[in-house]
C-alpha cells in the first residue's frame, strides 16, 4: 500500500456517508477505456462540421452503408449486399438484418435514404454523386436503390468514406435536418451509444458499448471494414489541454491513450516501458504551402516556381516530428505516400539539390521588385505552426518584402477567406496539412482542385486539372486511376496550386497491455486490453 | 445599512450594462467566424454563408445586440454555438469545480498566510521574517504554472500520492473531491498567499508601533492575544480588502491552474470558447465573472463594518 492508497483509505472512513454512490455502479476498471483525444469534442454532427474530432466521434456512434479497408477498398458494412443493374445505372442496396439504433428502433431504408441526401449536399465527394443521381428512392424497409444518369465505379467507396464527411446513417427524424443546421440528438447505430447525461464539452465525452450492435459477421476488421466488435464497456475521453499534463495522466496510469502528444513529449514517454509510441496511421499525413493566386507576386506562375529550389521538404518535417527519420517522408508529391495513387511525376524541382541562389535567380526573373506579400499562420495547432515557422525563416532569407502574421487558427481560418490584395487585409500564402485520407485519391483531395472562384482558399485557376479530376471518377480500373494520377501530378507541380512540403506520422502514446488496435484513426472496436 | 445595501446591488446594473456592451461589441469587431470554423476546409463559400445565416450571424449589430440584452432580461444567455447547449447549462456544469477550487484556495491562502504575516511582524529582522519575506518573494515570481508542474511531478508523478489532474464532483465523495483540488490550490494559492503575508506584515509592523499595543502589554496581555485581538483585528481592513482584490487574481490564476490540472471549470470554458469564437459562451462567462466581482467588492465594503465599528454606511 502507497501513501496515497493509505490516505484514501483513512479519509474512506470519516467520509463514509458522502462515499461516491456513483462508484458502485461503474463498471470494472478493466472494462473501462480512457483517452485523451487530438481536440475537444464540440459539435455533434458529423456531417454538419468537418472538424476530425467530430469525425471520430461519428465513428464511435453512427454507422455507414459501406466501410473502407485500409488498402481504401469498400466492404459492406451496414449493406448485405447490392445488386447492379441497367448498365450499372441502377443500384439496390440491401440492409443486414438485425440493424438497430441506440434508441430500439430498427434502422431501415426510409433512414437511410435521407441521410445519404443530407451527406450529399455537404461532402464534396457527395456532391460529385449527386451529379450523377437521378433519385435514391426506398424500395422497402431493406432496400434502397440508386438511380443514376450514368455508371458510377466509384460509389460505393464515396458511401465508404473514412474521412470528412462519412456518410453516416442516422435515424429518418434527424437526417431530414437542414444539412446546414445540427442535429439536435446524437443517435446512430454504431458499436457505442453516446452517454448525452455525462457529456461536459471540454471535459469529459462518454460512450458505452451498444448491446444490441450486430457486427459483420465475416471477414478481419480493417479500418472501417470488417466487424465492429467493441471490447469495452465504456470509452472516455477525458479533455487534458495541457500536453505535460496528459502524459503525466498516461504515466501514472490515470488515463489508457493519448492520442497526439507533441514530439517532445513522445520523446518522455519513450523512457516508459509500459507506453508504446507508435503511428495512429501507417500512412502519413502531408504538409502543404498554398499561394494565394489572386493576388500579386503568387497570381504569376513564375514566381511560385521560383521558390522551389529553396524548399526543403526534410527542414519542413523535422520542425513538426523532430530529426528521426523513420517518421517523415520527403519527396512526397500531390498523393499520400504508400498509396496507389501515389507517384514521382514531375518532381523534379522538388527533388533536386536545394538552393537558396537558384531561387532568388529565379526570382529576379520573373520580376519580383519587392512587392509586399504576407505569410499568415497559427501559433496554437502543432503542424501548421511549425511549417510557417519554417516559412516564414524561409522568405525571409529569399528577400521577400514579407509581413508574417501569427495568430490563433480561429482568426487563420476566417483571414484566409480574404479575396483582397495585402495592403486590403488579404494574405500571399499559408501552410496547413491534410491526412492520409484526404489525400489518397483526387475524390476529397481539394488542395488541387483549379476551378478559380469555387476552389479552396487561394483559388487557382487550372481548367487542366478539373479535366483530369472529372476523367478519375470515370475510371474504369486502378491502371487508369494512376494514369491520370500521374499527370494531375505533372500539370500541378508545373502550375503550383501549392507545394506538398513533406508527409508525416502522426504518433501516438498507448498502454502497451492494449492490443489488437485498427490502425487508421482513434478507433475503438477490436481494441482489447491484455 | 440595508439602504446602503440596496443602492450597491441597484449599482451593479448600469456597471452589468456597460460589461454587456463593451463585451458584446468587443467580440464583434474581433477577427474570426465560428462558421467558417465549423464549415471546415472543403466548405464552398456559399455553405459558409449559410452556416452563418442560421446562426444568425448575418444580422446587424443593433439586431444582434438586441435580441441579446432582451434575452439576458429573460434570464437566457443563449446558446453555444458549437454544442447547441444552453450558456447556462453549460456555465453549471462549469461553476462547481471552480468555485471548489477558488474556495479551497481561498481557505488555504487566508490560513496559512496570515499567520506568516503576523508572524514575520512580531519576529521582525530575524530570521522567520526574512523567510516568510523570502517565501513571498518567489510566490509573486514563480508562475503559477510553473509551481502547478512541480507539484503534479513530485506529488503525483514521483510520490504517486495525489492525481495529475481531473475533477472528482463533491458529490462523489469528500476525500475524492478534496484530492483533486490539493496540487492546484496550492499552485494558485501561492501568489496569492505571498500578497496576503506582505500586506499582512507591513500592516501589523504599523499597527503593533501604536499606543495601545504599549498599553496592553503594560497590562500584561500574553503576546497571543496581542497579536491575534488587539493588533489583528485593527489591521484587518486593508487586509480584507486586499483578499478581495486577490478574488479577481484567482479568477485569472484559475484560467491557466485549470488548464494545467485538467479542471473542467468556467476558466477552461472561457479561454475553449474565445479559441472557438463561441460568442454567447464567452458573454455569459464575462458577464458572470464581473458579477460575481461586483459582488465580491460589495461583501468586502459590508466586512469593513465588522472590522472598524467606526465604518458606517
Amino acid at each position: 500500500m502507497n501513501r496515497r492508497d493509505l490516505l484514501r483509505a483513512s479519509a474512506a472512513a470519516g467520509a463514509a456517508a458522502a462515499l461516491p454512490r456513483a462508484s458502485f455502479a461503474q463498471p470494472a476498471q478493466s472494462r473501462v477505456l480512457k483517452m485523451v483525444p487530438q481536440a475537444n469534442l464540440t459539435s455533434l454532427d458529423p456531417i454538419w462540421t468537418t472538424a476530425n474530432i467530430t469525425r471520430n466521434h461519428g465513428h464511435m456512434i453512427y454507422d455507414s452503408l459501406y466501410g473502407l479497408d485500409a488498402q481504401f477498398r469498400p466492404q459492406p458494412q451496414m449493406a448485405e449486399g447490392h445488386v447492379a443493374e441497367n448498365d450499372g445505372k441502377t443500384v439496390t442496396i440491401t440492409l443486414r438484418e438485425g440493424l438497430k439504433f441506440h434508441d430500439g428502433e430498427r434502422v431501415r431504408a426510409q433512414d437511410a435514404v435521407p441521410s445519404i441526401k443530407r451527406w450529399m449536399r455537404r461532402n464534396p465527394f457527395g456532391q460529385k454523386l449527386a451529379t450523377v443521381v437521378d433519385d435514391i428512392e426506398v424500395v422497402d424497409d431493406r432496400r434502397l436503390r440508386f438511380r443514376l444518369k450514368r455508371a458510377f465505379p466509384l460509389l460505393f467507396k464515396a458511401l465508404g468514406q473514412v474521412s470528412n464527411s462519412p456518410a453516416f446513417i442516422m435515424p429518418q427524424r434527424l437526417a431530414e435536418t437542414d444539412p446546414f443546421q445540427q442535429v439536435r440528438e446524437a443517435i446512430g447505430s454504431g458499436p457505442f451509444k453516446f452517454k448525452a447525461d455525462e457529456f461536459n464539452s471540454g471535459s469529459r465525452v462518454v460512450y458505452e458499448r451498444f448491446a444490441d450492435y450486430v457486427p459483420v459477421a465475416n471477414g478481419t476488421p480493417s479500418l472501417t471494414a470488417g466487424p465492429k466488435v467493441a471490447h469495452f464497456d465504456r470509452v472516455e475521453w477525458h479533455i487534458i489541454v495541457d500536453a505535460a499534463t496528459a502524459a503525466a495522466a498516461l504515466q501514472t496510469g490515470e488515463i489508457d491513450w493519448y492520442e497526439q502528444p507533441p514530439p517532445e513529449i513522445q520523446q518522455l514517454l519513450r523512457r516508459n516501458r509500459q507506453i508504446a509510441i507508435e503511428a495512429i496511421d501507417p500512412l502519413p499525413l502531408t504538409g502543404i504551402l498554398r499561394f494565394n493566386h489572386l493576388h500579386a507576386p503568387f497570381n504569376d506562375k513564375k514566381m511560385r516556381q521560383a521558390i522551389l529550389p529553396a524548399i526543403s521538404q526534410e527542414d519542413f518535417m523535422q520542425a513538426i516530428v523532430g530529426t528521426d527519420p523513420a517518421t517523415y517522408f520527403t519527396n512526397v508529391g500531390l498523393f499520400t505516400p504508400g498509396t496507389p495513387l501515389a507517384n514521382d511525376a514531375g518532381m523534379g524541382p522538388l527533388t533536386g539539390p536545394r538552393s537558396l541562389d537558384r531561387a532568388k535567380a529565379l526570382m529576379r526573373e520573373a520580376g519580383y521588385t519587392n512587392q509586399p506579400m504576407r505569410l499568415i499562420g497559427p501559433t496554437d495547432i502543432l503542424a501548421p505552426s511549425a511549417m510557417t515557422q519554417v516559412c516564414a525563416d524561409l522568405v525571409r532569407r529569399l528577400g521577400f518584402n514579407a509581413d508574417i502574421v501569427l495568430t490563433d487558427w480561429g482568426t487563420v481560418v476566417q483571414r484566409r477567406t480574404s479575396r483582397e490584395p495585402v495592403d486590403k487585409g488579404g494574405w500571399s500564402m499559408l501552410l496547413t496539412a491534410f491526412s492520409s485520407f484526404d489525400f489518397a485519391d483526387p475524390a476529397a483531395h481539394f488542395p488541387v482542385r483549379g476551378n478559380g472562384a469555387q476552389a479552396w482558399v487561394g483559388w487557382p485557376t487550372v481548367p487542366r486539372l478539373e479535366e483530369l479530376r472529372d476523367a478519375w471518377f470515370d475510371a474504369p480500373d486502378l491502371a487508369a486511376e494512376q494514369r491520370i494520377a500521374r499527370e494531375m501530378q505533372t500539370v500541378a507541380m508545373d502550375e503550383l496550386p501549392y507545394v506538398p512540403v513533406g508527409s508525416y506520422l502522426s504518433l501516438t502514446a498507448i498502454k502497451r497491455n492494449l492490443t489488437n488496435r485498427v490502425p487508421g484513426l482513434a478507433l475503438f472496436w477490436n481494441i482489447r486490453r491484455a | 445599512m440595508f439602504a446602503y445595501v440596496v443602492r450597491r446591488v441597484l449599482a451593479t446594473i448600469p456597471v452589468m450594462a456597460v460589461v454587456a456592451l463593451f463585451v458584446f461589441s468587443l467580440l464583434y469587431i474581433a477577427p474570426g467566424d465560428p462558421a467558417a470554423v465549423i464549415a471546415g476546409d472543403q466548405a464552398t463559400p456559399e455553405d459558409v454563408e449559410r452556416i452563418r445565416q442560421s446562426l444568425g450571424l448575418d444580422r446587424p449589430y443593433l439586431v444582434r445586440f438586441g435580441a441579446w440584452v432582451f434575452d439576458i432580461l429573460r434570464g437566457d444567455l443563449g446558446v453555444s454555438i458549437f454544442t447547441n447547449l444552453p450558456v447556462v447549462t453549460m456555465i453549471k456544469q462549469r461553476i462547481e469545480p471552480t468555485l471548489s477550487l477558488m474556495l479551497v484556495t481561498l481557505i488555504l491562502a487566508v490560513s496559512i498566510a496570515i499567520p506568516m504575516g503576523v508572524v514575520a511582524a512580531w519576529k521582525v529582522g530575524t530570521w522567520i521574517d526574512r523567510s516568510v519575506m523570502g517565501f513571498a518573494v518567489l510566490g509573486f515570481s514563480v508562475p503559477v504554472f510553473v509551481v502547478g508542474y512541480l507539484l503534479a511531478y513530485v506529488f503525483a508523478l514521483e510520490l504517486d500520492w495525489l492525481p495529475v489532474q481531473g475533477y472528482t464532483s463533491f458529490s462523489e465523495g469528500l476525500w475524492p473531491w478534496f484530492e483533486n483540488l490539493i496540487l492546484p490550490a496550492i499552485a494558485l494559492g501561492s501568489v496569492y498567499i505571498a500578497l496576503i503575508a506582505r500586506i499582512t506584515r507591513a500592516t501589523m509592523l504599523e499597527v503593533l508601533q501604536q499606543d495601545y499595543i504599549r498599553t496592553a502589554r503594560a497590562k500584561g496581555a500574553g503576546q497571543t492575544s496581542i497579536l491575534f485581538l488587539h493588533a489583528l483585528k485593527n489591521a484587518a481592513v486593508p487586509i480584507v480588502t486586499v483578499i478581495g482584490i486577490g478574488i479577481a487574481l484567482l479568477i485569472g490564476g484559475a484560467v491557466v491552474t485549470e488548464s494545467v490540472f485538467a479542471i473542467p471549470g468556467l476558466g477552461r470554458l472561457t479561454v475553449d470558447a474565445i479559441l472557438r469564437r463561441d460568442y454567447p459562451v464567452i458573454q455569459g462567462v464575462v458577464l458572470l465573472f464581473s458579477f460575481v466581482y461586483v459582488l465580491v467588492n460589495l461583501a468586502i465594503d459590508l466586512l469593513y463594518t465588522l472590522f472598524d465599528p467606526r465604518i458606517r454606511y
